[in-house]
């Protein structure tokens, strides 16, 4: 449980970065928190040359008020956002679904950055971006782009970030009056979750205005629940149940030795309605 | 006998070991560096079976910081040396029980040592390499187990090449440089699959998979079932755990230039056990072998045993002349460290109509995996003595078959076969309950012993030593509020609440202080019961105690400390407990089975005792008084009717160290030695009650109580014995809800790190409620029975009767361990004949739950 | 090799180092630190935690040249004159330990959890720490060490 040899630059701002990257090519890999590559480089399941570290950069770790959303950046830990009082107020879910990643101590370390663009369905925060329906920003040798968190997400493992592009900057809306929840069920706290459901609902004259549900480790990417987000779109609170119980549709989970795919089928509804149900509550 | 109005014990004296462990200063075998040390790393199997077609270590030997690489075959000369010599010839393999017997009875040469001669027809097998002690049978089929795999792997994991390198990552690189060719066999990875007809063979020499069986029978069991008016059987799986101590293994050894041997410190339960097996197994003379248990991170069984790691180290240290240190690394630890449980149980009951058992029939496939480990085979025979429980009757019928798997050996963990046995009585009396129609509170009482003090005889043909069941029972029932619990419990079912409440009981005993020596001798185990204690006062009136006990968290030093310091009237902090060194305690059985105490500890008091004996005598040599007139009171002898004349003991200790003026014939220094065998085993009781909420949506399981009234005799430190009931039910709830290794069909380890393998953290487990009765046992004056594994052993049932309990509308009657919320969910599913879609992904190696419940509804033959 | 500095237990100590070296293993084997252990090497156990810059993390996830320039906590360095810490007082009485071998890891945790949670609940004690596996206690006598150190703290009688 010892990572192959590999060289180490630290990068010194973002644009050494993607020059690092430029330079490296396919062998390097970026070491944000370093929470999601570390093990799997101890386990060499994965065997890069090169790691360029991002810790040095300073100015990435910031949680910003920016009129209409709150910007996030790249390197903002996960215990940063559980206790930034602009995320509590405007953006609870963020707060909130970072408090439940791992432990505290991956949270002292784990990144937004790291995490979003690792790209793993089974993480928590991703599902709870779509359902908010982030920006990211991303910026390579090319220039600055931003992608919504909706077209991010490619494959298992696999986002539309290029070899030389860094992800800088996560933008979440400020929720307003909108209710949110987010439901991690997994069998011990700091393990990953079996299924996970993100929902922000938006509520409009005593129905349901709008809702967006994300769903954790439903698939190879994270996921939206669209059929039961339309189902809920305009309905009467009382019919969260019904409406929640397209919430796998369109999914394709897994099965393995926590569940089968059928099982994460049956939590993504159960726990969609509990998270709707929640948000409306809040 | 009632608690003593002794000082120290009864009292929550902290424990002494503490210091050095909450201030980082311990010293565990990784933490020992010697000069010139190298490190080793092991290349091992991936395949669980395979022939080594072809195995090229030479491009490892030469990466930077390599000193050497070897293969199964370069090494087999080194531990080849003595044809003889292994533990199992050593413990008289080979020789039938009667044979040893009748040797031992004539006073013949020693029944030890195994030769053509000794063991007259029956062939010694050369080319055996074992590390198995307990033999159940003469016929018991012991496979070749070398150390560094030769032809052929066994389970994944199995080495097959060593490199030694200057430090471990460099050792960890090279391994990636080793070629090896494998063909790859047919595994076996399941238990019933491998005692069927046409099943592929672990061991194609052996020619079977059935490794042995064993049985015990006692009164007429077709006579129990045909007056039955209720026969019920079930089938219960033991899943695989996996133990976990949270420091993995490790070794180093180090040549001993003084005497031309070795010592050896290695994360070990069992440094005694451990310093006589390497002797015989690599041959070097005992006498100059020194095994040293450091401080020791956790054992839980997994460190007793003798393992292929520790006869490298020992051998390369010999090869190479330098000192040589293996660490394992926890992905080592899952597939090397022996596994525990791994049992199919088929248990028929036959009872009254008013549910009082008649008779009990057990059927045992044991999984013993690829090779017989130290003790292995015997892990379901000490289950046999209790599966009988806390209950009475007349007919019992037990047998088990060890069977061969392409997968990690299995052997003691905590409980050893207890757990196994106490979960299949204890979930099969709910089925008698619900087959009767009676309360399962009630249906215990009925089959209760009545209270007794001395030694009863069992359904299992061995004697309890005291019991008093209907007082634990009552209490656990008003500590737990069980009225109460029941009106929730109907509140909930009659509105529907999705989180449904269970309340399950568990009504047990431990067999604890593995020790008269003459029963262990005829069950085969090939180990002794007899434990040792040396109390030695100093010349400044101080106090050493060696124990032949070797702690690994249960205190040992806190608790020896206060029995001594009782016995002697001292100061607790003025006694030293010594341990864990065979230069310091050449003899000693160590720790395991709950044993510590009621031999071990007792040692300590015997001796002590002896101490205060001859102390006596000299006391009333220095105070010219009869020694008839002598009165010990507080660490002071005095004259009796006049208490002005008196002495210390540390007076006499000093006395007795000069030898100026000692009573005639009386040899100098306090020091007493005490060799203690026990008449018998004890069997501390309990009863539990495990409160659960249940999500019938998800399956979800959630503790909300935990109750225990348990009874292991007098308690020397409350507050030991506490912790040893939290981390015991805590492995029990571990069992019941959360771990489980699982193969996949190729016999690879799916559950192979902390990640998979679910051990449960702060957060999932309960706030337990306790309480304690005192039922002295009579085996020993100080009245002490033991308590390591009684929460292991009564938590599983209590949790899985109480999920079972809150399933019950919906006609549940059984759940495989572990209760995952998947599995619940899918009982629900199933009771509900609804589609629960397939378990596509059903990577365990077992019968679906779906097969399970028809299984385990109980069949009724009256 | 890659030349580091960081202040381990109020000492500051330079090395050089391979980039791939752990923090534990480099805390263990280069500065001796034996109270810092190895326990899972999967981030799940938290045997190894440490503190960096007075946070808890878990050392065998941490590259040492990660540390670099950092402030560096371990079991050995939270004496202050001589006198235990708090956390290993409260271990020690409310026995929060029994092989000991999760301690260092457990109390590291512990520490970190009230600095950031000085109120905690038994729930978000437990949940605090979460990252941190014991065999032996079953946890309870860990989390009434942690509730003894909040009495201490609060001025109210253990």
């Amino acid at each position: 449980m010892i990572p192959i040899a590999f060289d180490y630059e630290v990068a010194e701002s973002v644009d050494h970065a993607i020059e690092l990257l430029k330079e490296n090519g396919d062998e390097a890999k970026l070491l944000a928190g370093g929470h999601s590559l570390l093990p799997i480089m101890k386990l060499r399941l994965a065997t890069p040359t090169v790691l360029i570290d991002l810790g040095r950069i300073d100015d990435l770790n910031y949680v910003r008020d920016e009129g209409d959303h709150l910007a996030i950046g790249a390197m903002t830990r996960h215990c940063d956002m559980e206790r930034d009082a602009t995320l509590q107020e405007q953006c609870g879910l963020i707060s909130y679904t970072a408090s439940l990643v791992g432990d505290p101590q991956v949270r002292h370390r784990g990144t937004i950055g790291g995490s979003v663009s690792h790209g793993d369905a089974a993480s928590d925060l991703p599902s709870a971006l779509l359902a908010l329906e982030a920006n990211f920003v991303i910026k390579g040798s090319g220039g600055e782009r931003t992608v919504a968190a909706g077209d991010f997400f490619e494959d298992y493992l696999q986002t539309t970030l290029a070899p030389d592009e860094v992800l800088t900057e996560i933008q979440v809306p400020k929720l307003n009056g909108a209710g949110w929840s987010y439901k991690k069920f997994n069998r011990r706290a700091q393990d990953w979750a079996v299924v996970g459901v993100a929902a922000v609902v938006e509520r409009s004259n005593g129905s349901i205005g709008s809702a967006r549900i994300g769903l954790t480790n439903m698939g190879s990417t994270p996921l939206r629940a669209t059929a039961a987000e339309s189902a809920l779109s305009g309905a009467d609170p009382s019919s969260v149940a019904e409406a929640t119980s397209s919430a796998d549709e369109g999914t394709s989970p897994s099965s393995d030795i926590a569940a089968s795919s059928e099982y994460r089928r049956h939590l993504a509804r159960v726990l969609s309605r509990r998270a709707v149900e929640e948000a409306l509550s809040r | 006998m009632t608690q003593a109005p002794e000082r120290y014990i009864g009292g929550g004296v902290p424990r002494k070991e503490d210091p050095a462990l909450v201030t980082g200063r311990a010293n565990w075998t990784d933490n020992i560096k010697l000069p010139g040390m190298l490190h080793v790393s092991l290349l091992r199997s991936p395949y669980a079976h395979a022939k080594i077609t072809s195995i090229d270590v030479s491009a490892a030997r030469e990466q930077p910081g390599v000193v050497a690489a070897f293969t199964g075959d370069d090494l087999a000369e080194d531990w080849d040396k003595n044809p003889q010599a292994n533990p199992a010839a050593v413990t008289g393999y080979g020789m039938s029980l009667d044979q040893r017997v009748r040797q031992a009875q004539e006073g013949g040469e020693s029944s030890v040592t195994d030769t053509p001669e000794t063991t007259g027809e029956q062939p010694v097998d050369e080319k055996t390499r074992t590390f198995v002690s307990w033999i159940p049978t003469d016929d018991t089929k012991i496979p070749n187990h070398w150390p560094v795999a030769r032809d052929e792997v066994n389970y994944a994991g199995d080495i097959v090449a060593v490199v030694v390198a200057t430090d471990r990552y460099k050792a960890q690189d090279a391994l990636e440089f080793i070629e090896v060719d494998y063909e790859p066999m047919e595994p076996v990875v399941d238990v019933e699959a491998a005692v069927a007809d046409g099943a592929p063979l672990v061991h194609e020499d052996i020619g079977t998979n059935e490794s042995f069986t064993w049985t015990l029978a006692t009164g007429d069991i077709d006579d129990a079932f045909n007056r039955a008016d209720v026969t019920i059987k079930e089938r219960y799986l033991q899943q695989r755990l996996i133990p976990n101590a949270i420091e993995t293994r490790g070794v180093v050894a180090n040549p001993d230039a003084i005497t031309g041997g070795y010592t050896v410190y290695s994360s070990t339960q069992i440094p005694h056990i451990l310093k006589y097996v390497l002797a015989v197994y690599c041959d070097v003379p005992e006498q100059q072998l020194r095994v040293v248990a450091p401080d020791v991170g956790g054992g839980f069984g997994s460190k007793l045993n003798v393992y292929a790691e520790e006869v490298i180290a020992l051998v390369l240290a010999r090869k190479l002349g330098v000192p040589i240190k293996w660490i394992e690394d926890r992905s080592e630890n899952y597939l090397a460290t022996i596994h525990g449980r791994g049992q199919v149980q088929d248990i028929e009951l036959a009872a009254t109509s008013e549910g009082k058992i008649l008779g009990m029939r057990v059927n045992l496939l044991a999984d013993m995996g690829a090779y017989l480990m130290l003790d292995g085979p015997g892990i379901p025979i000490l289950g046999a003595f209790v599966y009988p429980g806390v209950y009475t009757f007349d007919a019992y019928d037990f047998s088990v078959t060890g069977v061969f798997t392409n997968m990690t050996p299995t052997d003691a963990y905590r409980g050893a076969g207890r757990p196994e046995a106490c979960f299949a009585i204890e979930r099969i009396i709910e089925a008698l309950a619900r087959e009767v129609g009676l309360d399962p509170v009630e249906v215990r009482r009925r089959n209760f012993y009545e209270p007794f003090d001395e030694p009863t005889d069992t359904p299992a043909g061995i004697q309890y030593d005291s019991m008093n069941m209907p007082m634990v029972l009552d209490r656990v029932l008003e500590l737990a509020d069980y009225e109460g619990l029941l009106e929730e419990q109907r509140r909930r079912r009659e509105s529907g609440d999705p989180v449904q409440l269970g309340i399950g009981f568990s009504t047990y005993t431990e067999i604890c202080g593995l020790a008269p020596s003459q029963v262990l001798a005829g069950l085969r185990t090939g180990g002794s019961g007899w434990e040792t204690a040396k109390v030695q006062m100093l010349a400044s009136g101080k106090v050493e105690v060696i124990t032949g006990t070797s702690p690994h968290g249960q205190g040992h030093v806190t608790s020896w400390s206060q029995i001594a310091a009782d016995a002697l009237g001292v100061d607790v902090n003025d006694v030293e407990i010594l341990h864990g060194d065979t230069a310091l305690s050449p003899y000693g059985r160590d720790t395991y089975g709950s044993r510590s105490l009621p031999v071990g500890g007792v040692s300590v008091h015997l001796a002590a005792q002896q101490v205060v004996d001859k102390a006596r005598k000299i006391s009333a040599h220095m105070l010219e008084a009869a020694e008839g007139d002598m009165e010990f009171e507080g660490g002071r002898f005095s004259v009796a009717g006049s208490p002005d004349q008196n002495v210390t003991i540390q007076d006499v200790a000093a006395a007795a160290y000069m030898n100026y003026d000692l009573p005639e014939g009386m040899e100098p220094v306090l020091s007493e030695e005490v060799f203690w065998d026990p008449p018998n085993f004890t069997f501390p009781f309990g009863a539990h009650i495990c409160v659960t909420e249940v999500d019938t949506e998800t399956g979800f399981v959630k503790i909300r109580d935990y109750f225990g009234v348990d009874d292991c005799g007098p308690v020397i430190n409350p507050i030991i014995v506490d912790g040893q009931l939290h981390g015991g039910i805590a492995q029990g709830v571990a069992q019941a809800l959360y771990e489980e290794a699982i193969y996949d069909e190729e016999g690879n380890l799916t559950t192979g790190s902390m990640v998979d393998y679910l051990i449960p953290g702060a957060p999932e487990l309960p706030k337990y409620t306790l309480e304690r009765t005192v039922t002295p046992s009579p085996t020993n004056v100080m009245g002490v029975k033991g308590v390591g594994e009684a929460g292991t052993i009564g938590a599983p049932p209590a949790v899985i009767n109480s999920v079972v309990d809150a399933l019950s509308p919906y006609g549940i009657t059984h759940i495989d361990m572990p209760a995952s919320p998947w599995k619940v969910w899918q009982a629900i599913q199933d009771a509900q004949g609804q589609e629960a879609g397939t378990r596509d992904a059903d990577l365990s190696g077992r019968p679906s739950q779906a097969a399970d419940s028809t299984d385990t509804e109980g069949g009724t033959d009256s | 090799m890659r030349r580091i500095q960081m202040t381990v237990d109020g000492r500051a100590h330079v090395a050089e180092v391979e980039p791939r070296l752990l923090l534990l293993h480099h805390l263990r084997e280069n500065l001796g630190i034996g109270g810092v252990h190895t326990g899972c090497n999967t981030t799940s156990c938290g045997a190894c935690t440490v503190h960096i810059d007075g946070e808890s993390v878990k050392s065998c996830t941490v590259l040492a040249v990660q540390a670099d320039g950092h402030e560096v906590t371990t079991v050995r360095g939270i004496m202050e004159n001589g006198l235990w810490h708090p956390m290993q007082q409260a271990f020690h009485e409310a026995h929060g330990l029994q092989c000991g071998y999760c301690t260092p890891g457990m109390i590291m945790a512990s520490i970190s959890l009230l600095k950031e949670n000085p109120d905690a609940t038994e729930q978000e004690i437990r949940e605090g720490l979460e990252g941190n596996l014991c065999r032996c206690t079953g946890y309870e006598n860990i989390v009434k060490a942690v509730q003894l150190v909040q009495q201490h703290t609060n001025g109210q009688p253990a």
